[in-house]
């Protein structure tokens, strides 16, 4: 199947990114060397193509029924242009995908926007459970129409502001507001994905240059800011403790609950939603847990954890060589008896047993 | 983006270069530093060991990737840069100097076998 392409796929190109195919989308993984990009980040601003994520849009009069339903968080919390961290989860309260709801300023339109690839899926779930219910909503799969950027880092406000028509920094954590950049409408939304302050822009695919390129050039100094790829994006999410898709869980290979996934501010038992009930049920044997080696060595997705008696009791879901801290860093869910901060472990790389130790998440906290 | 490429050097398929020079000098190319991106970590054999052309001699890692190195010339490890282990990102910055791996103490001096400077340059073309 042709992978699916980012409305600047070419403009990347002749900047010289490299690319890599994630959730069926062909998008730049580096630009300048993920190191570089994953610094720039931390200490001034880096500038992140995100349009494979995925918007679907829901509307009418049982929208807020039907997200509600669907999520595990509360929408009918949200007031115009709040945003709200929530899993997907199922009948049994495995996590499906996670997701970023917004209430669109209008005050009438939900736009969630779930992970590469899930977004036919996601389209499907809604529109099922809008029939099996009887629920009066319409929902669309926007993923085409919109480019989405993220700009991340500590100057991220700073620049932002200068070509947004709104004040940047009147915009609360978790809100969004509709405005123009360089004179293009825009969601501009203080989220991100990287541990950083920053925020994350929803544009029509169609003014994608316009506003990539506005934002790549504005700095004080005259330096552009560093555009940056999905490898640096996975090292600065991983030092900030932020789950995967596909990876940290995944619904076939390795189903997951929230609580789980550590993701307990994520659900809100007192709304009725499908896999609610196992949830409040839950009590989970596993736990999510950060985990560093203490030689050298590198955790990698798969790698077996043992214990000190050389039992395998986990596996780890997503690792790096943290560029931050400088120290071989990764994720996975150990049972609770070993998820406690500073228990020895060892992590199995290529035959061999690397001493490690559980940490507390995240590893990163600006 | 054009990769340097040494004329007294021969290479292998799998990106690394060999240096004839009584002992026979391994690296990985330039194009292979770049491919890789940013070099967090190298596994490398002991002195003493001995390496049959072909086989895995050690492993590189850089963040993104985890990559098999292979030995050129079949020999007895005669020394290992041991920099690497600290300073890994080595590699990166002078792949074919202060990034050398291991030189080998060769079975046969003839390395016919390689590709020529003007083969590997057509292969990464």
């Amino acid at each position: 199947m042709a992978l699916r392409k980012p409305p600047l796929r070419e403009v990347h190109a002749e900047r010289g990114a490299k690319f890599t195919e994630f959730g069926g989308w062909d998008m730049p993984v580096e630009f300048d060397g993920i190191r570089a990009e994953h610094d720039a980040v931390r200490s001034s601003a880096g500038l992140f193509d995100v349009s494979h994520m995925g918007e679907i849009k829901v509307s009418g009069p049982d929208a807020t029924e039907l997200t509600n339903r669907l999520t595990s968080n509360d929408v009918a919390a949200l007031d115009p242009g709040d945003a709200q961290y929530a899993a997907i989860t199922n009948d049994d309260g495995q996590i499906i995908d996670d997701t970023v709801v917004y209430l669109l300023p209008d005050g009438e339109t939900y736009l969630f926007v779930p992970n590469a690839g899930n977004d036919d899926r996601m389209h499907e779930r809604w529109t099922d459970h809008r029939d099996e219910w009887g629920l009066d909503a319409v929902v669309e799969n926007a993923t085409d129409e919109y480019a989405m950027f993220a700009l991340q880092g500590p100057d991220a406000v700073a620049i932002a502001a200068e070509t947004t028509a709104a004040s940047v920094a009147d915009i609360a954590r978790f809100t969004a507001v509709s405005t123009e950049v360089a004179g293009v409408d825009c969601l501009v939304a203080r989220t991100g994905y990287t541990g950083e302050d920053g925020v994350e822009l929803l544009l029509s695919a169609s003014d994608a240059r316009t506003v990539w390129t506005a934002l790549a050039d504005v700095t004080d100094d005259g330096a552009t800011v560093q555009p940056c790829g999905l490898g640096a994006r996975d090292t600065l999410r991983i030092e900030a403790g932020f789950l995967l898709s596909g990876q940290d869980f995944d619904i076939e290979s390795g189903p997951r609950t929230p609580f789980e996934a550590g993701i307990d501010f994520a659900v809100d038992l007192d709304t009725s939603f499908v896999g609610r009930d196992a949830l409040a049920a839950d009590d989970p044997e596993e736990r999510l847990v950060g985990i560093q080696l203490t030689e050298r060595g590198v955790p990698r997705h798969g790698y077996d954890i043992v214990s000190t008696e050389n039992h395998v009791i986990g596996e780890v879901t997503s690792g790096t060589m943290s560029p931050t801290l400088d120290a071989p860093i990764g994720m996975g869910y150990l049972p609770t008896e070993y998820a406690d901060p500073g228990t020895n472990v060892r992590v199995v790389v290529r035959g061999g047993q690397k001493s490690a130790r559980v940490q507390q998440l995240p590893f990163y906290e600006r | 983006m054009s990769f340097e490429i040494r004329d007294d050097c021969r290479y292998r398929e799998s990106h690394e270069w060999a240096h004839p020079n009584g002992v026979v000098r391994v690296g990985i190319t330039d194009f292979a530093q770049d491919e890789l991106g940013d070099v967090v970590f190298v596994e490398l054999p002991r002195e003493g060991d001995t390496l049959s052309q072909g086989e895995e001699f050690g492993v590189i890692e850089s963040i993104k990737a985890v990559s098999d190195l292979y030995a050129p010339v079949s020999g007895e490890v005669a020394a290992v840069n041991e920099r690497l282990f600290d300073e890994p990102e080595l590699v990166n910055e002078s792949p074919f100097e202060d990034g050398w791996m291991l030189e080998i103490e060769p079975d046969d001096p003839d390395l016919d076998t390689l590709l020529s400077a003007g083969e590997y340059r057509d292969q990464t073309e």
